[in-house]
């Protein structure tokens, strides 16, 4: 009874602390921002007041969304909040290999020379600098458009930075389970929480789609899978302003790895059931096999999409009502939106662990229909 | 959709897959395999032990039935001796009563025909002896009285006539 009140106040405090700094740091951001504007404001004497007040609404607006666009974005350096952050290293392939620290590019206020060659960071992205003045840097099209070329990028961005992170720390928290079963049975620790997650996956993800006889060889990739979606999901519920789960390329790779080994255990049965499938009069048998052809990539691009909306569209719903809180700033509303942030951030712990429940549920499901034996014919 | 494939970043794709790839094989050897083996390991030691209990459950229950089993035979055979061992005394007592009654009838017939025999003799005796002496005595009286031989002829028919009645 003691255990579980601590646990409950811990995960409210943790909710709190989490909630009020996402605030307090976008919050700076946008006072930032506006105080700037209002300074250009002042400035420019031919502004009558009473615009000058709608035009600053408009732009703590433009300021939010730059700040949720920002903190969607992937970015080459880990910033945590104002002045506190670190670069990371840039890998870039252009003329052989390209490794310099991000803090070269000076936030994108700076064009990087590196070995000879020039890249500005323009928009959270690396393009290769035609002049090493920031000025003339980069080329525009008619739409505003850069078309600078982009070189090769392997940078470890803050993204790579945290699956590498989130890598070592599950490489750590599993193996110590699996290491104190070595002394005792009993599970212990992080065990005494995670195992029933993991017989659950076992037990109710893997056996009943996959089946007993071959659920096996799927669980290591199931369990993975499920973990790091949803740590990662949770860590996007930090402050730290971390949006992995919630971009393209990181679900493109986990829908494509479910895909590619959904083909690779296909058994006769599946590939018939794609191709020629029984029961069906000959005639539409053509038919069939273009329907399930489509089938067999809606299926993954599905998973890559859920999953990349439901991240992406959480952080997005959170951080609007975080950005409210200033709009409103001077109203005794704040409190209720940030009532409903709270609300909201309980909500999103929910689909945390809902998305990573129906990702892996769904890749059993597909394994399931590639080993799956038909007893009718 | 454009803003989809403008996002994507082959950088991060390559980074995600080498490390997620490099993740499920470094936790496959070190942390699903040794967990997912001793989960089961448990299970079946928990599953071994449960049948164990019930095994052992069902050997009580048939040691206990076999207990009774044998308690009732016990139980029976005491019966069955304690009523061979009644029926034997009885029969014992029955046999003796009736071989002495047999005795005892067999002692009384003999001592009964002892008796009659005795008696028999007895009066046999004594008649003799009543003879004799009634012939002394008669020899005497006559002796004196019976001179004649018509007087003793008379005197002892009249005496046989006594006797007879007698």
């Amino acid at each position: 009874m003691i255990t579980k009140f601590n646990t409950f106040w811990a995960f409210l405090g943790l909710l709190f602390v989490t909630s009020s700094a996402v605030a307090q740091d976008h919050g700076h951001e946008v006072h930032k921002e506006a105080a700037h504007h209002e300074e250009v404001a002042h400035d420019d004497s031919h502004h009558a007041t009473a615009l000058h007040e709608e035009d600053s609404e408009t732009d703590i607006k433009a300021v939010i969304k730059e700040t949720i666009d920002h903190h969607l974005a992937d970015s080459y350096d880990f910033h945590i909040t104002d002045g506190i952050g670190f670069p990371l290293p840039v890998i870039l392939f252009d003329n052989g290999l390209k490794v310099f620290s991000s803090s070269k590019f000076h936030h994108g206020h700076e064009v990087a020379s590196v070995d000879g060659d020039n890249y500005v960071l323009y928009h959270g992205k690396i393009y290769k600098a035609l002049s090493t003045d920031i000025h003339t840097a980069l080329d525009y099209d008619d739409h505003h458009h850069v078309t600078n070329e982009k070189p090769l990028d392997f940078s470890i961005t803050k993204n790579v930075f945290m699956i590498l992170v989130m890598a070592i720390f599950m490489f750590f928290l599993f193996s110590g389970i699996a290491k104190s079963y070595k002394t005792s049975l009993k599970p212990q620790k992080a065990g005494k929480f995670l195992e029933p997650i993991i017989i659950y996956v076992r037990d109710e993800i893997a056996i009943p789609n996959i089946g007993e006889k071959h659920y096996k060889k799927y669980m290591s990739y199931l369990l993975t899978v499920f973990f790091f979606i949803w740590f990662l999901n949770l860590a996007g519920m930090t402050p730290l302003g971390i949006n992995v789960t919630g971009n393209i390329a990181i679900t493109f790779s986990l829908a494509l790895m479910t895909f590619i080994i959904t083909q690779v255990s296909g058994k006769k049965d599946y590939w018939m059931h794609i191709f020629w499938m029984p029961g069906v009069p000959v005639v539409l048998k053509p038919v069939m096999a273009i329907i399930e052809l489509i089938g067999l990539f809606v299926k993954p691009f599905s998973l890559m999409i859920r999953l990349y909306a439901n991240m992406l569209a959480g952080h997005v719903v959170l951080m609007s009502i975080i950005g409210l809180i200033f709009v409103f700033g001077k109203w005794v509303i704040s409190p209720a939106f940030f009532g409903l942030t709270l609300v909201l951030s309980l909500l999103e712990l929910l689909v945390a662990a809902l998305q990573a429940y129906i990702f892996t549920m769904l890749a059993a499901l597909y394994f399931g229909s590639a080993v799956e034996e038909h007893d009718h014919h | 959709m454009d803003k989809l494939i403008n996002d994507f970043s082959v950088g991060l794709f390559f980074w995600q897959t080498l490390v997620f790839v490099t993740l499920i094989l470094v936790l496959r050897r070190f942390a699903w395999k040794p967990i997912l083996n001793a989960v089961n390991e448990r299970e079946e030691s928990i599953e071994g032990a449960l049948k164990a209990a019930e095994k052992a459950r069902e050997e009580m229950a048939s040691l206990q039935a076999s207990n009774e089993a044998i308690m009732k035979e016990a139980r029976e055979e005491r019966e069955r001796i304690l009523k061979e061992a009644r029926d034997m005394k009885n029969s014992i007592v029955a046999e003796a009563k009736e071989s002495a009654v047999a005795e005892a009838e067999k002692t009384i017939a003999a001592a009964k025909a002892t008796i009659e025999s005795e008696k028999a003799a007895a009066i046999a005796e004594l008649k003799n002896q009543a003879a004799t002496l009634s012939i002394e005595v008669a020899e005497k009286v006559l002796g004196q009285e019976l001179s004649t031989k018509n007087k003793q002829a008379e005197m002892i028919s009249k005496m046989i006539d006594e006797v007879k009645i007698n």
